[in-house]
């Protein structure tokens, strides 16, 4: 299958890990993988924000590039809901409300592409270590998937998965909240935290990007033991 | 910024910080998360109990004229008087009204959200009239002359001894520990107020329009008692609380108590028809409705958030929100509190000077997956975040925006901020979270990750 591989802006300049390792994975399931590299934001910014005109105009580029793809995998579940979610709202009663309808049946989040659409769960790794699982809001209700990574992480080598009381909560982060709303988005990531290390696990792991980095944010700034990960770096561990 | 949007982030700034109050709240919220699970395991599907419960809200929300009318004549027929008042002034004026002609001097209240929407209790003591809350709760924070911390739990974040003290210094109690013994204290109180009382005044839970009758559900008994002792009876509504059919109630009433309390039932859930007719033993003489719109029908007519008057007013949303968890009940300075409050404020009042509410939200969308009633309400925040803007952007953020555009659609120019990312991070600790920091918002409580050496484009450029 010829894979497109979205690679949001964070993930691009801040965690490319995750993007190669996605690539290695894929690769080696025997898919050819094209990345469109004028490709950098989905336009959720703007969108989360209200901005809704200047979102569009972001998205638009991304909808056109993608209208011919097979399947696009999405290296991020709040980018992944954006693109399957919401673009069909955001071009309702617009030129572009079909492409964006059909664009919105070919993408996928990483792990729920591997599970759902490819059906594979043993990706042949080892992590030796404690992990806690953190539901990204968008991957678990705007996309609906809670036992996909699960299932991946269930199949990996000598990996101890301690589920967190608080693992379906909000970390906190939530885009552009987390700037205006520091105090709220602060508390929230507290409690996440808390929760994450009352299990003793030696990482958070998560499919969403985003969350992690507001996660470890805290973590880094607290000198906790503890680190995050993304499930694609453990799937590619041997 | 507005003065409710400061006095939010004020409010929000100190309680954040106050991890005696979050813990408070959070072990609460806990308890009824548990109570609340084991109560919908009884359901034999929660899901499709919920989609029912949402298409009945929607055929009557979406039949409201039909369902009105009929509601309203069959309560006129048995001596009901029906009053319709279009803003919370109209309504303040009936009610006063009534207690005026009765000559009245003292007033029993229960529990109605509606009536602290309108300011009622503010109105009457004005007009020269004692009012009692009868609910424990609301009796609670009527004597610490505070609002409601919660839609359900008023006085969820007191402590018993917070609650004994306050009874002591205004009730002449002796200290105590124990929930029952604070209660009989209440008791007691109350019990004189209700058999002086001349007026009583109560909310609504549903409003059966079939057969014309007010649905209380209540744990107290409070609501019965203001019911069945003054002569005069008033129960005031919003006209959403509107549902076809007496056997509706049959999904309601559970459903809102598990929703909204963990139970599968509430204590007592009664019916009132009317005032008392000839060779009945009791219930009241005079029988007052009033029907309050105070701008629910600009809600209605907004086809994309209608929805938003399905509510019934559980506060389920408010209980798994990990914004209302965090900030608590009364730093959002409105009638409802939490996703709800947050989605409907700006309706009933002013989007520019309550918009902050739905900014202050991460989208997580926990309240949109508990709603009973299928309220979409994170999306509903979105909306109204994108109907501020289209009314009135705010400049700097416009031009914020406009820039990223700019960039995002420009890739070589995008790629050339890397290098530049990089040159400020070597820089950046330099003023890490300090007033000269841009980045201070994040960087007080957070550090911010680095840019890689390589970025993803860059290896795929380089592997190609």
């Amino acid at each position: 299958m010829k894979i497109t591989l979205f690679i949001p802006c964070f993930v691009d300049m801040c965690y490319p890990r995750v993007g190669i390792n996605m690539v290695e994975i894929l690769e080696r399931l025997g898919h050819s993988i094209e990345v469109p590299e004028e490709l950098s934001c989905c336009g959720q910014p703007a969108f989360n924000s209200g901005y809704w005109e200047q979102a569009r105009a972001v998205a638009e580029p991304v909808l056109k590039r993608l209208r011919s793809a097979e399947a696009v995998v999405i290296a991020s579940g709040s980018c992944g809901a954006m693109l399957k979610v919401f673009y069909p709202e955001l071009f309702a009663n617009t030129p572009h409300e079909q492409a964006a309808r059909e664009l919105s049946t070919k993408c996928f989040e990483f792990s729920d592409f591997l599970v759902s659409k490819l059906g594979v769960t043993d990706l042949g790794a080892r992590f030796p270590h404690k992990v806690t699982f953190h539901d990204g809001c968008h991957g678990l209700r705007e996309l609906g998937k809670k036992k996909e990574p699960r299932e991946l992480l269930a199949k990996v080598r000598d990996l101890e998965l301690i589920e967190m009381g608080e693992a379906e909560t909000c970390c906190g982060f939530g885009g552009t909240f987390a700037a205006k709303f520091p105090m709220i988005s602060t508390a929230m990531g507290e409690v996440k935290c808390g929760s994450a290390m009352q299990t003793g696990a030696d990482y958070i792991v998560s499919n969403d990007s985003s969350c992690l980095m507001h996660i470890q944010g805290l973590l880094d700034r607290e000198g906790r033991r503890i680190r995050t990960i993304h499930i694609a770096e453990i799937l590619n561990e041997r | 910024m507005s003065a409710p949007s400061a006095q939010f982030k004020a409010d929000a700034e100190r309680l954040t910080h106050d991890l005696r109050h979050r813990g408070l709240i959070q072990t609460a919220l806990k308890k009824y998360e548990v109570a609340r699970d084991g109560k919908k395991a009884n359901y034999q599907d929660w899901q499709s109990a919920r989609q029912t419960a949402a298409e009945i809200k929607w055929d009557a929300i979406n039949h409201l004229d039909k369902y009105l009318v009929q509601f309203a004549t069959k309560l006129e027929a048995r001596g009901t008087k029906v009053h319709w008042a279009s803003t919370a002034e109209q309504a303040r004026e009936i009610i006063v009204g009534i207690v005026r002609a009765k000559k009245a001097h003292s007033i029993i209240k229960s529990k109605a959200m509606t009536a602290e929407e309108i300011h009622l209790n503010d109105a009457l003591e004005h007009a020269g009239f004692e009012v009692v809350e009868s609910d424990l709760g609301e009796y609670i924070v009527q004597l610490r002359h505070e609002a409601p911390y919660h839609i359900v739990f008023p006085a969820m974040h007191l402590t018993r001894g917070e609650i004994s003290d306050l009874f002591e210094r205004e009730l002449g109690s002796a200290a105590t520990d124990s929930p029952e013994e604070l209660t009989m204290i209440a008791r007691r109180a109350l019990r004189q107020k209700y058999i002086t009382a001349d007026v009583g005044i109560t909310g609504c839970n549903f409003a059966i329009a079939e057969t014309g009758m007010i649905s209380i559900t209540e744990n107290e008994g409070n609501a019965r008692l203001t019911a069945a002792l003054p002569k005069t009876m008033i129960t005031l509504l919003g006209i959403e609380k509107v549902l076809p059919r007496l056997d509706d109630l049959a999904l309601f009433l559970p459903m809102l108590a598990t929703a909204g309390a963990g139970q599968a039932i509430t204590c007592y859930n009664s019916l009132y028809g009317g005032p008392r007719q000839p060779g009945e033993s009791d219930g009241p003489e005079e029988f007052h409705v009033v029907l309050l719109d105070n701008k629910r029908t600009h809600l209605l007519a907004d086809a994309e958030q209608r929805d938003a008057l399905h509510c019934i007013r559980c506060g389920a949303c408010l209980n798994v929100c990990p914004i209302y968890k965090n900030v608590g009940g009364h730093t959002y300075g409105t009638t409802y509190q939490g996703p709800i409050g947050s989605v409907i404020t700006p309706h009933l009042r002013n989007l520019q000077t309550w918009k902050h509410l739905s900014m202050a939200s991460s989208l997580c969308g926990a309240c949109t997956e508990t709603c009973p009633v299928k309220i979409n309400l994170h999306h509903h925040l979105l909306q109204n975040r994108r109907n501020a803007v289209a009314q009135k952007p705010v400049w700097w953020e416009k031009i914020a925006f406009k820039g990223f555009v700019f960039l995002m659609n420009r890739p070589r120019l995008f790629e050339l901020s890397k290098p530049l990312a990089r040159l400020g991070q070597i820089f950046h600790p330099l003023i890490k979270g300090t007033a000269l920091d841009p980045a201070r918002a994040w960087t007080k409580t957070r550090d911010l990750p680095d840019v890689a050496p390589e970025t993803f484009k860059e290896f795929w450029r380089n592997r190609k």
